[in-house]
């Protein structure tokens, strides 16, 4: 299967897809040092995203949130690449500054947890 | 999104790489939010300031920015997490200090005028009716949109930067025409007599409006004069906190008001809206053990007026008492004796900074303030019980203690 989308930050990874249909806050819902969702009321509360695709619908929460992306790429736990349904400026800008490859505008109902997915600049492949 | 030859050029790295990755931002911002160009900026306020929000990742990134970054147009600092100078006095630990004043170097490397606050249009800023700006701070964006008619979106922390470091911004959003037109009438039928009142009403609004500009009427007809300055940044700072439109427009007190119809969709605020915003902010527990002042950052007629109440008074023990400003206003306060006279009752004037970004977590239980966006930030951030009213109730808590 492939789909495409729009480049936020252009890049090619390949690996395991974390999916989830809730929103993510990069601060205060996750752990930067771990690479883990630490939001009590999230599905994924207590997963790694480390090393992984992650799939969600978009990002949430304060402005500090792209500074906590780039805290887990410096610890080395940031996510592999990321997809988004709608991209908001948080997420899209943290994506550019930690440099993790990320595509929006994807239909992100297509992928499930565990699926091998590839993102290659403005498309994203899976087997 | 459009960009010219010059533009192309920074984004392929020529002018190096604080100045590409700005581009890249802006570029991303630009194509994920439709706009056609960049614009040309007057100024900038950069968040994402204070080292309990950046941390040493958040350090690092502004290190490398500060190698070859240096900022095209005029650009300031939203609050750090301590004052610059007096932070022993406030209980910030010496490591905080330190990589505090280590942020501020790196901004400074920047170009950047290193003056931190919420309320740069006390200390002279203030961007023209349609000018174009990038500014990070919530209430300061909404302000300057609403009451001063020039044009922000609400930037994050690196976006303010990307914006400074290219003089230029993305044209979307609230730089817009269409996009600063109200879709909710707001009819107001409550006087309005304090700064907790207004932080109610910003409460009461921004709970109600969801992402709608609105247009509001009744201020006038029901309060004789226009609202201060003050009642203007305090509401500034609750609408946003508690909706999440940085645009609000007031009939016969902001700029832009005149120039549009009533909208379809109508509520009406009155006794009982308020009355529900003032329960909210308010805790039952009575016990007061940090009481602050200056959210947004306090003008020289607010630290008069708590000078004029702290007047030969001693606060009670195991209270801790701030009144955030801007460096220019504390400076100002010191020559008039309002710091002498505030600090001789055991209270602090807090420059730089405030009790949103401050390092807080655990040091105190509740606290008393003027400000409705402070209790959201105190109590959802820092797990500190409220208690929100005007500034005479807030004085009485922090010389007895408790809240009555």
């Amino acid at each position: 299967m492939e789909l495409k989308g729009k480049i936020v930050y252009r890049g090619k990874v390949k690996g395991e897809a974390l999916v989830t249909k809730q929103q993510i806050a990069f601060y205060g819902g996750i752990d930067p040092e771990k690479g883990t969702i630490s939001d009590k009321d999230h599905e994924l509360n207590g997963q790694s995203f480390a090393g992984k695709i992650l799939v969600f619908p978009s990002g949430k929460g304060s402005t500090v949130g792209s500074y906590g992306l780039f805290r887990l790429k410096k610890n080395g736990v940031a996510p592999l690449g990321m997809i988004n349904q709608s991209c908001e400026a948080i997420v899209a800008v943290g994506a550019i500054i930690s440099e993790i490859p990320m595509v929006d505008k994807i239909d992100i109902s297509k992928i499930k947890t565990g699926d091998i997915v590839e993102i290659e600049g403005d498309t994203v492949r899976s087997a | 999104m459009y960009l010219t030859k010059e533009d192309e050029k920074v984004l392929a790295g020529e002018s190096g790489y604080a100045a590409r990755k700005s581009m890249e931002i802006l570029v991303a911002l630009g194509d994920l939010f439709g706009a056609d160009k960049l614009i040309p900026i007057k100024s900038v306020q950069v968040a994402g300031v204070s080292y309990h929000n950046l941390g040493d990742a958040g350090l690092e990134f502004l290190a490398d920015l500060a190698k070859d970054g240096r900022v095209k147009v005029p650009t300031f600092l939203n609050p750090a997490g301590m004052d610059l100078q007096d932070w022993k006095a406030l209980g910030i630990s010496e490591d905080f200090a330190a990589k505090q004043k280590l942020v501020i170097d790196a901004f400074a490397r920047m170009g950047i005028n290193t003056t931190c606050t919420c309320t740069p249009y006390l200390i002279g800023i203030t961007p023209k009716l349609g000018e174009h700006v990038a500014w990070a701070e919530s209430s300061a964006v909404t302000y300057c949109n609403s009451v001063l008619g020039a044009r922000s979106n609400r930037e994050g922390g690196p976006s303010a930067l990307a914006a400074a470091f290219i003089g230029k911004t993305p044209n979307y959003g609230l730089h817009l025409d269409e996009k600063r037109v109200p879709d909710l009438l707001v009819t107001v039928d409550r006087k309005l007599k304090t700064l907790s009142d207004w932080g109610a009403l910003g409460y009461a609004i921004g709970k109600r409006a969801n992402n709608k500009v609105v247009l509001i009427e009744g201020i006038l007809g029901t309060n004789s004069e226009k609202p201060s300055i003050d009642y203007l940044k305090t509401f500034s700072a609750s609408i946003v906190t508690y909706g999440a439109q940085s645009l609000y427009h007031i009939k016969g007190v902001t700029p832009e008001a005149s120039k549009f119809k009533d909208p379809k969709d109508k509520i009406t605020i009155g006794e009982s809206e308020i009355a529900e915003a003032y329960k909210a902010m308010t805790d039952e527990y009575k016990t007061i053990d940090f009481v602050s002042l200056g959210c947004p950052h306090a003008s020289m007629d607010e630290i008069k007026e708590v000078a004029g109440m702290l007047k030969g008074t001693k606060l009670a023990s195991g209270v801790e008492m701030w009144v955030s400003c801007a460096r220019p206003i504390k400076e100002q306060a010191a020559k008039l004796g309002y710091v002498k006279t505030i600090e001789a009752a055991g209270a602090h004037v807090a420059a730089d900074t405030c009790m949103a970004v401050a390092p807080l977590k655990g040091r105190f239980k509740s606290i008393a303030t003027t400000s409705a966006k402070g209790c959201f930030y105190c109590s959802g951030h820092n797990h500190m019980k409220t208690h929100i009213g005007s500034v005479a109730q807030c004085v009485q808590a922090a010389l007895s203690g408790k809240w009555s």
